[in-house]
């Protein structure tokens, strides 16, 4: 019978415990509570794959969950992939590979992403597009990306580093 | 934040989920949240109680018993996608997961769900109507089983009492090397498809058909199974002569009419998937199937 919950969630590694109204969505939070605004909204029905954040390491919409419904989970923005200043493997090759213009996308792209290559080290190009196909860009022509998730693949792989 | 004001409830069992059922006024299950939560945000529909299933663990078990896949409502997709055992014993049910929206949906979307929800074009339905699978649904006042057949009511209607909750489902399985199909014509992958047929098969000794079974998704207000392609396809040799001539019956589904088709073209789609998905299924009972 609750309008406000309290709740604990592990965002980018840190602890963070707030009283949430319980309609509040996970992007809200993060944008609004934690100021997390990397976090991008676009639809806010699940469609455009542009709030896509990882929810215990698997991607999900956080336009379509509830704040409270993370409670005593972990939460990864993209604010939390580089470490100190420096890229991941998968931001370098963005760089590298023109896998983004505006910019929009690009969070939930790397969620994506992540979770691929955390799944298929090895991924073929037809899977790197299935598995962008749940996120929208309208800049780039995906081409970029596509590129870029493989030379990720390949640099985290230890084939060849990103940005050689 | 976007959803109008209402009241959450986490049960964490089954008993408590069927209380809080029996009791709040106006309540509104919170499964994998892939349909609910965009229609919440649109203000499409407005519960002043939102009960949240997702820390009811006895609702996601998967298990095989006697010939039968029972999977419980909460299993979400993409674990469906991924299990094993669906693999192997359901491979129609996999092959169809591959359709419903995106990785990135199928990691919270659950099979339970998308039977509730039941979009017209939903694939979930579609399969476990040519599988005759068996729903089973519980409330403060007991428990019910009901088929697939009997599940639909109308546009986005389940057979479901306001008190009640989708708890299961029970998907027969076919026998080993049966041949499945599964095509759906959609603008992008993982959009809702205008048209999509599910197919099963089997083959007797001599290579003719002995069994199929054909249902159609995104056509009509909710998955139909097409008797008449059934019974042209039964006892006869397969042939593309064969499979034009049954496949034509899918023509005859009264069919829905929208922004993205006229009911014309959806059964006109309706055909041409039926046609392809025969054919796939065909070539997997020839190769020994599942």
């Amino acid at each position: 019978m609750a309008e406000r919950l309290e709740i604990t969630l592990t965002v980018n590694g840190e602890s963070v415990t707030r009283e949430v109204p319980v309609r509040l969505t996970l992007a809200d939070f993060l944008r609004h509570e934690l100021e997390l605004t990397g976090t991008h909204l676009g639809c806010e029905h699940g469609v455009c794959g542009a709030c896509t954040i990882l929810l215990d390491g698997k991607t999900a919409r956080s336009c379509l969950l509830l704040a409270v419904q993370t409670d005593g989970m972990s939460v990864d923005t993209v604010e939390g992939m580089a470490d100190n200043g420096a890229l991941t493997p998968l931001q370098q090759a963005f760089i590298d590979n023109h896998g983004l213009q505006c910019g929009f996308c690009t969070p939930g792209m790397l969620a994506t992403l992540t979770e691929l290559l955390d799944t298929i080290p090895d991924p073929s190009e037809q899977e790197v597009r299935e598995w962008l196909s749940g996120n929208i860009c309208r800049c780039t022509g995906y081409q970029g990306i596509v590129d870029a998730a493989l030379d990720a693949a390949k640099a985290l792989r230890g084939e060849s580093p990103a940005g050689a | 934040m976007k959803p109008p004001p209402f009241s959450y409830h986490r049960p964490e069992s089954l008993p408590q989920t069927l209380d809080f059922l029996a009791t709040l006024d106006d309540p509104k299950i919170l499964a994998g949240g892939q349909s609910l939560m965009p229609m919440m945000n649109f203000r499409y529909v407005m519960p002043a109680n939102i009960i949240d299933i997702n820390r009811v663990a006895e609702l996601s078990t998967v298990e095989e018993t006697g010939g039968a896949l029972r999977i419980g409502a909460m299993a979400r997709q993409r674990d469906l996608e991924l299990s094993d055992l669906v693999q192997r014993r359901c491979p129609l049910l996999h092959e169809a997961l591959l359709n419903v929206g995106h990785v990135q949906t199928r990691n919270r979307g659950t099979i339970g769900g998308s039977l509730s929800h039941l979009d017209p074009a939903a694939e979930m339905p579609a399969v476990l109507h040519a599988h005759d699978a068996t729903l089973h649904a519980a409330s403060k006042r007991g428990t019910r089983d009901i088929a697939m057949a009997d599940w639909s009511q109308g546009f986005m209607t389940p057979n479901l009492e306001p008190d009640e909750i989708l708890t299961a489902i029970t998907i027969p399985c076919w026998p080993e090397g049966h041949g499945y199909g599964f095509v759906e014509f959609a603008r992008r992958h993982g959009d809702f498809a205008m048209a999509g047929a599910a197919v099963l098969l089997t083959l007797d000794a001599g290579g003719k058909i002995d069994r199929a079974s054909v249902a159609l998704t995104g056509v009509d207000n909710g998955p139909v199974r097409l008797p008449e392609t059934e019974a042209a396809l039964s006892g006869q040799t397969p042939s593309p002569d064969l499979f034009e001539s049954a496949a034509a019956h899918a023509s005859s589904v009264p069919g829905i009419e929208d922004v993205h088709a006229t009911k014309e073209y959806r059964r006109k789609l309706a055909v041409v998937m039926t046609k392809r998905a025969l054919g796939q299924a065909l070539d997997r009972a020839q190769a020994g199937g599942a």
